[in-house]
């Protein structure tokens, strides 16, 4: 098997294979920065499976469009905002998401399957919505990719300060005269937008790469806010960049070197946080004798 | 001279059943009123209409004459302690700073006035010594100081405090205390201190609020804290015992409410 993989890369022309590669390089630097900024949030609000929901969901938004003889990645970008309204809207009394995630994820799945099936024509193809591509992002789509990852990627930024206050503090937030429940709304309308891009680069399965891993490992390591920031950016950026980059040179799709990036990353900041923790511990039993 | 906060003839109902009903309150500047009772007599529902959460059914709250309004800078408010997460990535300074500005919307800039504030307000509550330190680690007296430093950021007129207390040992419940008890006299802030337990707070308080079983009794400790008033409230028999300056409420209803949580 290793042997599979490694006799299939080839360095030869790498550069020019990287020019043809272009697009999808730009769209994912971009998508790294808005999911490192938006998984901090994702984190804070403990909402992980949130985001593989509303991935799964997305699939069926896709099927259904396919079926329809509409865009299937414009389908999957309704299905994930249409998923994440829904699950926001539905936790807002109790904050349950996760338990609303559980209950909305196979419906969407099985609607999936049941459009799939009804869909006459040759799916397997289709199929790169699940696990990512990287090639065939035009220069259309990558405007369009870029530019939603830069509005949402502003929006958090301006709305940073009482979103923080109300994912640490909800009930302080509320009393400051914080809307924490329009909040959630916004936050849910974004991390649908935020998944259904994510989801043209790492395909709906492995989203939680790109949006969840980099700031769960910024956050291991790093408690200053700006620090978190910048750490969880880098994370996705040289996770996404870096896992293109290596794919192009064999037949490997994308994904599984861009997870393992974004997971080296995590495995790495575990280690680094639990001696910064020891340090910690034994100055503050000197400290204390 | 307008008071911190009165109540007009207030009354919240849910439904058929009233919460409390026609509560008359003024409380001076400086004044610290201590509202105990059991759960759900409304001591929360109490607070959360001074928030502006809460709406009364009948009757008028208002805060220096003006109504309450949700997220007024007149109103500050400690809530119950609660652990925050060990990777909340704030320090202690930027945990402070979204109180004084964690409702603002826009480009998340702290201005050098604000750093001052901050630095001003670390001080007052004694955590300057932490101001760097993450705030998921530190105890819970710690990070209760620094919630008191978000409350008072705006220089409130009136302070909620909802069980400030709660689960900190007995050291950091006296410095909790009595940093209330001097924003109450060194700047006029009326005190409202939501607490089961009298005992910790018994010296600062100038007035009592009791809700039991649908009324309220206000007054001097030693007007309200008594057993027959008590047991009127209650509508069944409540001892209150004074053992060494602590009062010790004993009843069939009032002794488990107390202690139980």
């Amino acid at each position: 098997m290793i042997e599979q993989v490694t006799s299939s890369f080839s360095t030869e022309n790498y550069w020019e294979l990287f020019w043809l590669v272009r697009n999808s390089v730009i769209t994912a630097g971009v998508l790294g920065l808005m999911g490192g900024i938006i998984g901090i949030f994702i984190m804070l609000r403990r909402s992980g499976l949130v985001v593989h929901g509303i991935a799964e969901i997305s699939f069926a938004g896709a099927a259904l469009f396919l079926l329809a003889g509409l865009d299937v990645v414009f389908g999957s970008a309704v299905g994930a905002v249409v998923a994440a309204l829904l699950i926001g809207v539905l936790a807002l009394r109790d904050k349950d998401t996760s338990g609303v995630t559980a209950v909305l994820m196979p419906f969407g799945l099985g609607l999936g399957i049941f459009f799939l099936h009804l869909y006459q024509g040759r799916t397997a193809n289709r199929f790169g919505l699940l696990t990512g591509q990287i090639v065939g992002v035009d220069d259309v789509q990558t405007r369009t990719l870029v530019t939603g990852a830069v509005v949402i990627a502003a929006v958090l930024i301006l709305i940073w300060r009482p979103l923080m206050f109300a994912s640490v503090d909800p009930q302080l937030a509320a009393a400051r005269g914080v809307n924490t429940n329009l909040l959630t709304i916004v936050f849910m309308v974004l991390l649908g937008g935020a998944v259904a891009m994510s989801v043209q680069v790492v395909g709906a399965l492995l989203v939680l790469a790109l949006l969840v891993v980099p700031s769960a490992a910024a956050l291991k390591v790093a408690r200053h806010p700006a620090a978190v920031v910048a750490l969880s950016c880098t994370f996705a950026t040289v996770s996404a960049v870096g896992g293109i980059m290596i794919a192009i040179m064999g037949t490997v799709p994308i994904s599984p070197y861009i997870t393992t990036i974004s997971f080296l990353f995590y495995l790495v900041c575990l280690i680094v946080g639990w001696r910064q923790r020891r340090v910690r511990q034994r100055s503050a039993v000197q400290a204390g004798s | 001279m307008t008071a911190a906060l009165s109540l007009n003839q207030a009354s919240v109902r849910f439904g058929s059943r009233a919460l409390w009903s026609e509560v008359n309150l003024a409380l001076e500047a400086g004044e610290f009123l201590a509202v105990l009772g059991p759960n759900g007599a409304g001591k929360s529902t109490f607070l959360k209409v001074l928030l502006g959460l809460q709406r009364l059914t009948t009757g008028r709250a208002e805060v220096l004459g003006r109504p309450v309004r949700r997220g007024s800078a007149q109103v500050g408010y400690i809530p119950q302690h609660h652990n925050l997460e060990v990777e909340t990535p704030l320090r202690a300074q930027d945990l402070v700073a979204l109180g004084l500005e964690g409702h603002k919307y826009g480009i998340p800039w702290t201005s050098r006035k604000a750093r001052a504030r901050i630095e001003q307000l670390l001080g007052q509550v004694g955590a300057a010594d932490y101001a760097d330190r993450p705030v998921g680690l530190l105890s819970g007296g710690e990070q209760q100081r620094l919630r008191a430093a978000q409350a008072l950021a705006s220089n409130p007129a009136l302070l909620l405090c909802d069980e400030p207390l709660h689960s900190l040992d007995l050291n950091h419940q006296r410095a909790i205390t009595e940093l209330i008890r001097s924003q109450a006299v060194e700047r006029g802030s009326a005190v409202v201190f939501v607490t089961h337990e009298i005992n910790p707070v018994i010296e600062h308080v100038d007035r009592v609020l009791y809700f039991a079983r649908g009324g309220y009794r206000i007054g001097p400790v030693e007007e309200v804290m008594r057993s027959e008033v008590l047991t009127e409230l209650y509508q069944s028999p409540v001892e209150v015992i004074e053992h060494k300056g602590r009062l010790v409420v004993m009843g069939e209803h009032a002794e488990g409410e107390h202690h139980n949580d």
